[in-house]
């Protein structure tokens, strides 16, 4: 087996595997004033321009775009974060995502998309808009939002920066065994 | 130390941009005491400051000023705006290249000969032989210190390199090694070795990758014949009334416009920027751009005919660790119509960090057929298929009817179609990157499709005849005798290989052909 060198203290691999296999989807989010607080992983997110609501449907939405079950919530909510960000400074884009969200919740019967409990079923949901700009932006800006999150690279087995660390000259460039 | 030039001294020589063809140009031209001003668009960034980090290195040295475009190409649908991922910064595409240093083949200078016409595609001889090349290549080997030339030793092989040579010996391929790298695998040339840190496309750190930024632009500083400024980036090519150009106009980053005469103009801005200058200097006298009696600036732009193989097994790989691109199969590289194209393609070792893996695997796609391909990252493997595509008359850069850059200049707009030539060639190496990986136990393969273009070429290309292209086999445009163009837009055909080696030698020759031609007064 190849070695995992310098792994972050705090963040094994196999602890976000447990965290993320419990976490779940959205049922764990709750809503409370202005913020998404997730209770079992201990962070809030306070919205300034969108209802709360809104993001908690957007990080479902997220986590059903890319969907990492290892990755917990936290990281979803980060990479939707900045919608709230840019929806306090343009009406315009406030007024797409709401929208886009309210659409989305028509489209997913009595309950909501939030209510939907299979990922099968919201998925269904979401490709009759694919091709919106809602749908668009939301799935753009996570390309970045998400998977440029330093934070998430050791979940993936990606070790980033390596110039400080001199390298993988001596930490396993060429270490494959299994061969 | 470097020498800073008058703007009305027309004695120098100018030359636009400072990658791979200007700046191996200005470099041996001061070296041959040649006074010589460098125009580079972008900043100074030195190694030292380069990132560990692929979108902030991007944001750092990427060419990210508007371009637009048009074709059949993917790249224009998910990228329209990033047709090619090329350097706005001093030492150009060299500080983000990965260094693989091929020589054309014989044949491939020849294309129109050994292919014959193939319907829809521009084929056409260049003006020069491997023959006429060999001697420059030699110094180029020597000059970027390409591994397995001039004695250098070949680089250690990676985790990726190991899994691409097992596989190449299962399907019996023979030519596989650790490839002609311009990386030192030994200290040489004052430059430190490969540390293996894994990001050679966001600038090497250690300095151990031959880049024009460290390598060649000091040692023609030192000269005190070489002045480099950054933040200055050509708008127009200015000429008189006889049709020689004087000097060229262009902006800082404040858009302040000041005009550096001159008594020849070298273009190498790269084959996207370098036609788009040539258009952008139309004047009375040459309605449609400088040099294009012909009609050929920016015509037949290829890119070579590219994609990527990755692999997912079910034990750890970890193929983001070391060079990034050190590995090739050579076998398919050459001319054998039986597999049902023109031309051939190497396979070269790629690995992408999460978020450029993200960005590129499958741009727009969502869901779990996407995300289960990340999720087992560190079990990847990749190859890069880089193999000659077809010049077409209908793939060129024109100038955008709307857009407009930060200096009122017209952008360049992108079309680029494929020819079924690319398409044979492309989708026979998809099935020999997954049939090699399958030989090793991949559990899943996913052909991946072409990335925004990092070799662009043939935008003015050289020609025997006036009338078929734009410069001669010196570079220097047929038109105009004081105007050169010195970058990978002057190749007449693109060959399988990686084209900077190529473009370097042709720089250095080029320099011999301007320091005789200037002490013979023809110029
Ligand atoms: C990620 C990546 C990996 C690559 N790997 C390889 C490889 O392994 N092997 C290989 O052979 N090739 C590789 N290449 C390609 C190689 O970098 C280019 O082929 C080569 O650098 C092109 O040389 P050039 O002189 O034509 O242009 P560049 O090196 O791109 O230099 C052009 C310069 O001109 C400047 N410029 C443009 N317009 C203006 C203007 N109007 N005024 C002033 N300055 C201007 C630009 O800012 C730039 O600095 C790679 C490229 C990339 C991006
Ligand atoms: S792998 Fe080697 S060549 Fe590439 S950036 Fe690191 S030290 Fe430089």
């Amino acid at each position: 087996m190849v070695t995992i060198y310098d792994r972050r203290p705090g963040i094994s691999r196999r602890d976000l595997l447990k965290r993320g296999g419990a976490a779940g989807v959205g049922a764990l989010l709750v809503i409370s004033g202005t913020a998404v607080i997730s209770q079992q992983d201990a962070w809030g997110l306070e919205t300034t321009a969108l209802k709360p609501e809104t993001m908690a449907t957007l990080i479902q939405m997220a986590r059903d775009v890319y969907p990492h079950d290892q990755v917990p919530d936290k990281y979803y909510a980060i990479a939707v974060k900045s919608h709230d960000e840019a929806a306090a400074k343009d009406a315009a884009h406030k007024d797409l995502i709401e929208k886009g969200v309210a659409d989305l919740d028509q489209r997913s019967g009595a309950g909501g998309y939030r209510g939907l409990g299979w990922e099968e079923e919201r998925v269904k949901v979401l490709r009759q808009i694919e091709e919106t700009p809602f749908f668009q932006a939301i799935r753009g800006g996570l390309v970045v939002g998400l998977y440029n999150q330093k934070e998430v690279w050791p979940i993936f087995g990606y070790e980033g920066e390596s110039y400080s660390k001199g390298g993988y000259i001596a930490r396993g460039f060429d270490d494959i065994e299994w061969l | 130390m470097a020498a800073p030039y008058d703007l009305n001294d027309d004695s120098v020589v100018v030359i636009i941009g400072s990658g791979a063809g200007g700046g191996t140009l200005g470099s041996e031209l001061a070296q041959k005491g040649i006074d010589t001003v460098i125009l580079e668009a972008g900043p100074r960034v030195e190694y030292d400051a380069f990132v560990n980090d692929e979108w902030d290195s991007f944001g750092q040295l990427a060419w990210k000023d508007m371009r637009t475009t048009g074709g059949t190409w993917r790249v224009a649908k998910d990228f329209p705006n990033l047709p090619a991922w090329i350097v706005k910064a001093v030492g150009g595409s060299t500080t983000h290249w990965a260094g693989a240093s091929l020589r054309f083949q014989e044949h491939e200078f020849k294309t129109l000969t050994h292919y014959g016409k193939i319907e829809g595609a521009s084929l056409l001889d260049w003006p020069i032989s491997l023959a006429d090349l060999e001697p420059y290549y030699a110094k180029a080997e020597d000059r970027m210190g390409v591994t397995r030339t001039n004695g250098i030793e070949g680089l250690p092989g990676n985790n990726n390199f190991k899994i691409m040579k097992a596989g190449a010996d299962k399907l019996g391929y023979k030519d596989c090694h650790t490839g002609n790298m311009a990386i030192n695998s030994a200290e040489r040339d004052g430059r430190n070795f490969c540390q293996q840190t894994g990001f050679c496309f966001q600038g090497c750190k250690w300095g151990a990758k031959w880049s024009t930024l460290y390598s060649e632009i000091p040692k023609g500083e030192a000269t005190g014949k070489l002045e480099v400024r950054p933040n200055a980036q050509a708008v127009k090519i200015e000429h008189d009334a006889s049709g020689k150009v004087t000097g060229v106009t262009y902006a800082d980053k404040d858009g302040k416009l000041s005009t550096q005469k001159a008594r020849i103009v070298a273009v190498a801005g790269n084959s996207i920027e370098s036609p788009r200058l040539l258009l952008n200097s139309a004047s009375s006298m040459f309605p449609n751009g400088l040099a294009n009696s012909s009609g050929q600036v920016g015509k037949n732009y290829m890119r070579h005919t590219t994609g990527s193989v990755y692999a997912i097994f079910d034990k750890p790989v970890h193929f983001y660790r070391g060079t990034t691109m050190a590995g090739i199969i050579r076998d398919e590289a050459k001319h054998d119509t039986s597999r049902g194209f023109a031309g051939g393609y190497e396979l070269e070792t790629l690995a992408l960090g999460v978020p450029f893996m993200a960005a590129f695997l499958d741009p727009g796609a969502w869901g779990r057929s996407f995300t289960t391909a990340l999720d087992h990252y560190d079990h990847m493997a990749g190859m890069w298929i880089v193999g000659e595509d077809m010049p077409r008359d209908v793939n060129a850069v024109t100038l955008d009817p709307a857009a407009k850059d930060a200096f009122g200049m017209p952008v360049a707009h992108v079309s680029f179609t494929d020819h079924a030539n690319d398409e044979a060639m492309r989708n026979h190496a998809y099935r020999q990157g997954a049939a090699l990986y399958d030989a090793v136990g991949a559990t899943r393969t996913f052909p991946t499709p072409p990335y925004p273009s990092t070799h662009n070429l043939g935008t003015n290309r050289m020609s025997d005849k006036p009338s078929e292209g734009v410069v001669n086999k010196f570079g220097q445009a047929h038109d105009i005798k004081n105007l050169f163009v010195s970058d990978g837009s002057q190749f007449t055909t693109g060959g399988a290989e990686n084209p900077t080696l190529t473009i370097v030698s042709l720089a250095i020759r080029q320099a011999d052909y301007i320091a005789q031609e200037m002490s013979a007064k023809n110029i």
